[in-house]
């Protein structure tokens, strides 16, 4: 059975300027409890992957540098 | 290697007690277990990161239960809560929890998590119950969770994040044994041997779809999908009152709490479009959803919170509390939908239902020791049968099941593992990524929450359920024939909606075999309109026997408090009378 790639926006945005991930920072991804955010190959910052997102905070709460924001995600808006 | 990649692997380790799910009693149940025998270990294991796992990922507004010395009593609290649960209450774990919880809140206090006191340095405990006072109010309740963490390492607790407990391990003598494991970003399996076993997995919360139809914006913290129950019944242990599903109003789309708790005491209060008052009391009951739901459906809906009409002043305290700790979200929700609170009210609406005896009752069934009926298996929080626990009860219970369990392990010896067993679960977890083509989890677990919504929502329709039954049955074959996972993450994601299935067919099985009403919205058969003392004032069990799904009934036990005739319908009066 052929798969379609879904679309979505994502409520987590990172601001590549402030992320620190190609340092070796990984506390956004270490602390989602839905582990939906990755480090990404291309650019080496963080990225959230899943849109699965209880949009709870910690990723931007715990952010060392504040690059993280939680947006609600559109469907609840 | 690149993260989510699939990694064959499997190792073994083995503690002498093994919590499982570090969000709120797990923690609680590991520093206890580990404070009674410093020798022994203890491994506390968590799908997520313990750092911020669980219900109170972000912290908690307050405490909705705590009986403290001058407030409230032990005995008056376990009078409040078999009210609200209509008699269907083994009140010695309530009592024992009544009088136990206000040491752990000091404990807590230690621990260096801040309640609201008064000019005097006594905690400020508020009225939001029918009878008595138990709210205490937590303004620097963000720190919880850090403040919990800083135990744990201090009391070196060995935590392992990131693996999800697939299953029980039982010893041939019917004892725990230990649990099964798979790491969610690597897919690499870990056998842990245990000789006591601690379930703190937390609520099936995502069990129906938020009428949002945003999979993960559930009322619960959506990593909660009901594993811990569903691996409780697979190992054989009774499940009680399944039948009491938890639906909570909340902030309608945001789905999550208003909170009537921390306003209700400053003055605001749940209203209709009439922005007049409906019910009694903002305290959840069966009762009080049910006068919420008909006043939705009478044409006097939207139901809103009501904060307009408070000061100035008043409003910000509340908003501080509200938009800074549990879900801190809600103020950035609320501006976004352009809502200020000083002139305008919040728009509520009811949770998708779910499993939580945080909220109501239904949790696998422990006595007041959190002892499950399977010799060396415990279970605290969220997940457990005590009734109306919050986060305090998860707390209070926890420690008495790390208390507990440390006791047998100090006790048993390890129990036999099958390795055939193991050999079996591995192949079963992993069938979904050894498929080439197939129906990815998100659409099983969609099509599967979407039935839920329509078939098993109350009011239930014994027709509707048989129904939902058929076609839950058809979504199981094809999340057992057909399901594939291409990486880790969806493999998590994977075994997921296998504990969601799990659950769905638990929750109808339950709601079948009750054959009345009961605890107001939470289990209105209209097949059987009336509350029938007589046949069912009792709770119900439901448990795998031979590989079938059985329910039966368990006598409530001989109350520790008694309550008199002219005080058991209390809760029963919610709707405010229309005055002449």
């Amino acid at each position: 059975m052929p798969l379609a790639t879904h679309q979505t926006s994502v409520p987590v945005v990172v601001d590549d300027a402030k992320c620190i991930a190609d340092k070796g920072c990984t506390v956004c991804v270490d602390v989602c409890p839905l582990d939906v955010l990755r480090i990404s190959d291309m650019t080496g910052k963080a990225y959230m992957a899943y849109d699965e997102c209880w949009y709870c905070m910690p990723c931007e709460a715990d952010c060392p540098t504040g690059a993280v924001t939680v947006n609600i995600p559109y469907l609840l808006r | 290697m690149a993260m989510d990649e699939i990694v064959d692997g499997l190792s073994e380790v083995s503690c002498d007690v093994l919590v499982i799910g570090g969000g709120t009693a797990g923690p609680m149940a590991a520093l206890k277990a580990k404070m009674k025998n410093p020798k022994a270990n203890v491994v506390l294991l968590e799908k997520a990161n313990v750092k911020r796992s669980g219900a109170i990922s972000m912290g908690m507004d307050g405490l909705n239960n705590a009986v403290i010395p001058g407030y409230a009593t032990p005995e008056q609290y376990t009078k409040e809560i078999t009210i609200a649960n209509d008699g269907i209450v083994d009140q010695k774990a309530v009592y024992k929890y009544a009088q136990s919880c206000y040491s752990i809140i000091e404990e807590l206090d230690g621990f260096g998590i801040r309640f609201l006191k008064n000019e005097n340095g006594d905690y400020a405990v508020k009225k939001v119950h029918h009878i008595g006072t138990y709210v205490l109010p937590m303004p620097n309740g963000e720190t919880v969770k850090k403040a919990l963490y800083r135990q744990l390492r201090r009391a070196r607790i060995l935590i392992s994040n990131r693996y999800m407990a697939t299953r029980l391990l039982k010893s041939s003598d019917g004892r725990i044994a230990g649990a099964i494991s798979v790491n969610t970003r690597t897919a690499e399996f870990l056998v842990i041997k245990a000789k006591a076993v601690i379930l703190c997995m937390g609520a099936a919360g995502r069990l129906g779809l938020p009428t949002s139809g945003y999979m993960f914006g559930t009322y619960e913290n959506a990593a909660n999908s009901g594993d811990g129950y569903a691996m409780a019944y697979h190992a054989g242990a009774a499940l009680a009152n399944l039948e009491c599903f938890q639906i909570n109003p909340l902030i309608k789309d945001y789905n999550g709490p208003a909170c009537a708790y921390v306003a209700g005491p400053y003055g605001a209060y749940t209203a209709n479009n009439e922005d007049r008052r409906f019910i009694e009391c903002d305290y959840w009951s069966g009762q009080m959803m049910l006068e919420f739901y008909n006043e939705l459906l009478s044409g006097k809906g939207p139901v809103f919170l009501q904060l307009k009409h408070l000061h100035d002043k008043t409003i910000e305290e509340i908003e501080q509390t509200l938009h800074k700790v549990e879900r801190p979200t809600r103020g950035l929700f609320q501006e976004g939908r352009g809502v200020d609170y000083r002139k305008e009210s919040i728009e509520m609406h009811i949770s998708e239902i779910g499993f939580c005896s945080g909220h109501s009752a239904s949790g696998v069934f422990v006595d007041d020791n959190a002892r499950t009926t399977v010799p060396g298996l415990y279970a605290a929080g969220d997940m457990a049968s005590v009734p109306h626990n919050y986060m305090l009860g998860a707390f209070t219970n926890g420690s008495f099941a790390g208390l507990d369990a440390m006791d047998f392990a100090d006790n048993h010896d390890f129990g036999d593992i099958d390795a055939a067993e193991v050999a079996r679960e591995r192949e079963r977890v992993l069938a979904p990524t050894r498929r080439e083509d197939g129906i990815p989890p998100n659409q099983i677990e969609y099509k599967t929450r979407r039935l839920v919504n329509d078939y098993l929502q109350p009011p239930k329709v014994t027709r509707k359920y048989e129904l939902g039954m058929r076609r839950l049955a058809e979504v199981r074959d094809d999340m057992q024939e057909r399901m594939i996972a291409r990486n880790a993450h969806e493999l998590l994601r994977a075994l997921e909606v296998q504990s969601i299935m799990d659950c769905a067919d638990m929750a109808t099985h339950a709601s079948l075999f009750r054959e009345e009403s009961r605890w107001g919205l939470y289990h209105w058969r209209t097949d059987f309109p009336e509350k029938d003392d007589e046949n069912w004032f009792c709770h119900t069990l439901l448990s795998k026997q031979d590989g079938r799904m059985t329910s039966e009934k368990r006598a409530v036990q001989p109350y520790v408090v008694p309550i008199a005739d002219d005080e058991k319908d209390l809760y029963d009066k919610q709707r405010i009378r229309a005055s002449a």
